[in-house]
């Protein structure tokens, strides 16, 4: 079964990965990485990612399978995951600061900061004024000079008013200005359909930032990715914007002991099956588990994806999937109209139509404003009932 | 406050950015030295929550020539770009900044190039005085690989990273929180540097300026905001778009001084004095008091908002290039015919770099994926057709 492998990096102050001889892991397949620590055996598993990847991923064991190793590792909430990789990767990068409303002396709105003002200090986790605009600016002029800022949104909504900062400075000057400028930023923060918190405060920000050229968008779901992707996110020297969701800061795994760093552009395959190709992210990813085990019970065999990677899409991954199912569903918590769901629909059609026996069914939000009351709200978001109903008309 | 520092290496970083590819074989033995000389600007300072420098000016007459030469070059390069876009070799938005040379021009010789500088779209000339060159100018102008930014950025997109100068943008104010977020690396990294971030009187009413301005202030960053006012924001006079035009006091609690931009010398007063207060004191804001010739852009003819005597008016008394010809004759380090050879060199220079830029290639259409993000990350990236062009990005 899957084993855990301690990478010994040398975590030098030069900020350069170079780990002699990691061993990457993956659902009992082993990638031994050449110890000149070329990439190519260690993530590629086909022609895409046929380029040297600066990011060394090292994923350790992944969860679910091992219950043998349930005695290693340690347990935790996934806000404190992503604390958990927050302070490591500020500990070995003195230029990784924080930035955000209540990050510092409170101890961020959703704790995923605590305790890193009084370790690391104010100048290092900077409590901001209420000016979105400003310290994203801020951020990605940091960015420009070399130092790898993260940004929290109390609220990912709230980064609305920072539109323009994210979407013309932060993604497109490494392109304007041909190259000089890298903006090592990542954006985080929570965002989604909570528990009756209002149209205001349960927007899905990722369908408005897809478009915009130049960012990686990653969206986490359970703590072990949540921690990988948060490491991965500070590491890159890309602009990567975190979705967190409300609803899963408290949830609850056991993760390695050891060091690890996921892939930003890699979907996690968390059930594999043969009937249906059923991807998703962030929170529908546990509607979905649930109506799986209905569907297991009713004789489907559903192989379940986490996406992940939001921009870009793994394709691999997913083609692959298809390649095998030959269905897809897609459950998002985007709403209808230009979402997640909508381009990944397209994407799948374009590369993979002649591998489809049905067409791609899409179960988003509906298109309309959050409602306050709680069965409204409900409706409003796709239902573990409604994902067994669509897999049952796709399996026909 | 009077300035405590006789700048005597300053001319030297001076002669640096522009005269410096060009051998300098003219020059009688006087004009060229690099002895103190003292001259007072023509007009006070005023200062909010501060105490405005003094009048009197350390410069030196290389110092004066270096101004005159730049500033002249400026001046040729953008009555060139004005000829280029109406040829159509220049397309899209072309914002010239004749007339508002002395604050480029003022504001360099005051600081290192370890110092930062951010402005809005009327670039070109603060390129060129932090270390750019004319080819990369013209290239990037027209759109060809030469330019400073591949030819991918444009007018409005020029930035230097070994000059210290963060841009070019193009949306109004948004500059302004950029540059505070680079005063804030330059703290964090305890450079003992300065930003400054320039804008014009139109983005003084951003919002986003006084959420940068609080932050700065809060935070004690060593950030300059620097008010371009040339008192038109695009088509509105700047009394009609703000209630206070008063722009250095804007900043309220921050402390600010107002300086007449078309002065090089108090540009450089300023700049230096500001320099030392933000390291210091935290943020100030400088307004310069400037005046563009062109309209807002060159789509903009720039007389239905001003009348044609204004813009003349302006340039027979203000003009800043002038005023430091009168120096450099009152002074006798230079004579008129010194001066309008020099003239004729940098027109003749101007000339060359636009022929050299109009031979430049056009990018490849591999070009069009690079530089999407950084290296390594392998992505596919389609054409317009989406099945006949399929690149990776590299």
């Amino acid at each position: 079964m899957a084993t855990l492998f301690h990478p010994t990096a040398a975590f030098s102050t030069s900020h350069k990965l170079h780990i002699p001889s990691p061993i990457s892991v993956r659902k009992g397949q082993i990638f031994v990485v050449r110890s000149d620590a070329r990439m190519n055996n260690l993530i590629s598993r086909g022609a895409h990612k046929s380029q040297t990847q600066r990011l060394l991923t090292n994923a350790v064991a992944t969860k679910a399978d091992n219950s043998s190793s349930s005695k290693t590792g340690h347990e935790l909430l996934l806000f404190e995951a992503l604390q958990e990789g927050l302070e490591e990767e500020m500990e070995r990068d003195p230029r990784v600061c924080v930035m955000g409303e209540d990050v510092g002396h409170y101890g961020g709105s959703y704790k995923v900061t605590k305790g890193l003002a009084p370790k690391f200090g104010d100048l290092r986790v900077l409590d901001t004024p209420i000016a979105e605009n400003a310290f994203t600016g801020m951020g990605i002029g940091a960015a420009m000079t070399g130092l790898r800022p993260v940004v929290e949104g109390m609220n990912m909504g709230f980064l609305l008013l920072a539109f323009n900062q994210i979407s013309n400075n932060c993604g497109m000057l490494h392109y304007t200005s041909g190259g000089q400028f890298k903006i090592p930023i990542v954006i985080r923060g929570p965002g989604g359909v909570g528990r009756q918190l209002g149209a205001e405060h349960s927007q899905r920000l990722e369908s408005y930032f897809q478009s915009i050229p130049g960012i990686q968008m990653v969206a986490c779901s359970t703590p072990y990715n949540a921690k990988g992707l948060m490491k991965a996110a500070i590491r890159s020297e890309n602009p990567v914007i975190l979705f967190e969701h409300v609803l899963l800061y408290n949830l609850k795994e056991r993760i390695p002991d050891e060091e690890y760093v996921l892939s930003l552009e890699e979907a996690e395959m968390v059930r594999p099956g043969e009937h249906v190709t059923i991807l998703t992210y962030s929170r529908m990813r546990y509607h979905v588990m649930q109506a799986a085990k209905t569907l297991v019970n009713k004789g489907y065999d559903p192989e379940v994806i986490d996406i992940r990677s939001l921009k870009p899409f793994d394709l691999y991954t997913i083609g692959n999937s298809v390649k095998k199912t030959h269905r897809v569903l897609i459950v998002e918590e985007c709403m209808r109209t230009g979402g997640i769901g909508a381009s990944l629909t397209a994407a799948i059609t374009e590369n993979f139509n002649d591998y489809l026996d049905a067409p791609i069914i899409c179960l988003s939000s509906q298109d309309v404003p959050t409602p306050y009351a709680g069965t409204l709200e409900e409706w409003t978001v796709v239902q573990p009932a409604q994902i067994v109903t669509a897999v049952e008309q796709l399996c026909q | 406050m009077a300035l405590s520092r006789v700048s005597s290496s300053s001319p030297s970083i001076l002669l640096k950015p522009l005269s410096s590819y060009l051998s300098l074989r003219r020059r009688s033995v006087s004009s060229s030295s690099t002895d103190p000389l003292t001259v007072e600007t023509s007009l006070p300072f005023t200062a909010h929550r501060c105490d405005e420098p003094s009048r009197a000016v350390e410069t030196s007459a290389a110092e004066l020539l270096s101004f005159f030469r730049d500033m002249a070059l400026m001046r040729r390069m953008e009555i060139a770009a004005d000829s280029l876009y109406k040829a159509k070799l220049i397309r899209g938005f072309c914002h010239l900044y004749d007339g508002q040379e002395a604050v480029a021009v003022g504001m360099e010789a005051a600081i290192t190039r370890k110092d930062c500088i951010i402005t809005a779209y009327r670039d070109h000339c603060t390129f060129l005085s932090r270390g750019g060159t004319l080819l990369e100018v013209f290239a990037e102008l027209m759109g060809r690989r030469d330019g400073c930014s591949k030819g991918k950025g444009g007018s409005m997109h020029f930035y230097r990273k070994e000059g210290g100068f963060y841009g070019g943008h193009g949306i109004v104010g948004a500059q302004v929180p950029l540059g505070c977020g680079l005063a804030f690396a330059q703290k964090y990294c305890k450079d003992e540097n300065v930003t400054f971030s320039l804008y014009g009187d139109g983005a003084a009413n951003q919002g986003q300026l006084f959420e940068a301005l609080n932050i700065s202030a809060l935070w004690d960053l060593p950030s300059i905001l620097v008010c371009e006012n040339n008192h038109y924001g695009m088509g509105t006079a700047e009394w009609r778009a703000a209630k206070s035009p008063a722009y250095y006091k804007r900043g309220d609690y921050v402390p600010g001084l107002k300086v007449d931009g078309m002065d090089a010398l108090a540009v450089k007063q300023a700049c230096k004095f500001a320099k030392e207060f933000a390291l210091k004191n935290g943020p100030i804001i400088l307004e310069m008091d400037t005046y563009r010739y062109h309209g807002h852009s060159m789509s903009d003819p720039g007389s239905t908002y001003r009348t044609r005597d204004e813009i003349s008016g302006v340039r027979q008394e203000r003009d800043p290039i002038e005023r430091v010809r009168k120096l450099l004759l009152s002074h006798e380090i230079s004579t008129e015919k010194e001066l309008k050879d020099t003239e004729k060199e940098v027109r003749k220079e101007v000339d060359e770099a636009i022929a050299k830029a109009k031979e430049s290639q056009m990018p490849d259409p591999s070009d069009l994926f690079k530089n999407v993000y950084v290296k390594g990350l392998g992505v596919e990236a389609r054409g317009a057709d989406r099945k006949e062009v399929i690149a990776t990005l590299p």
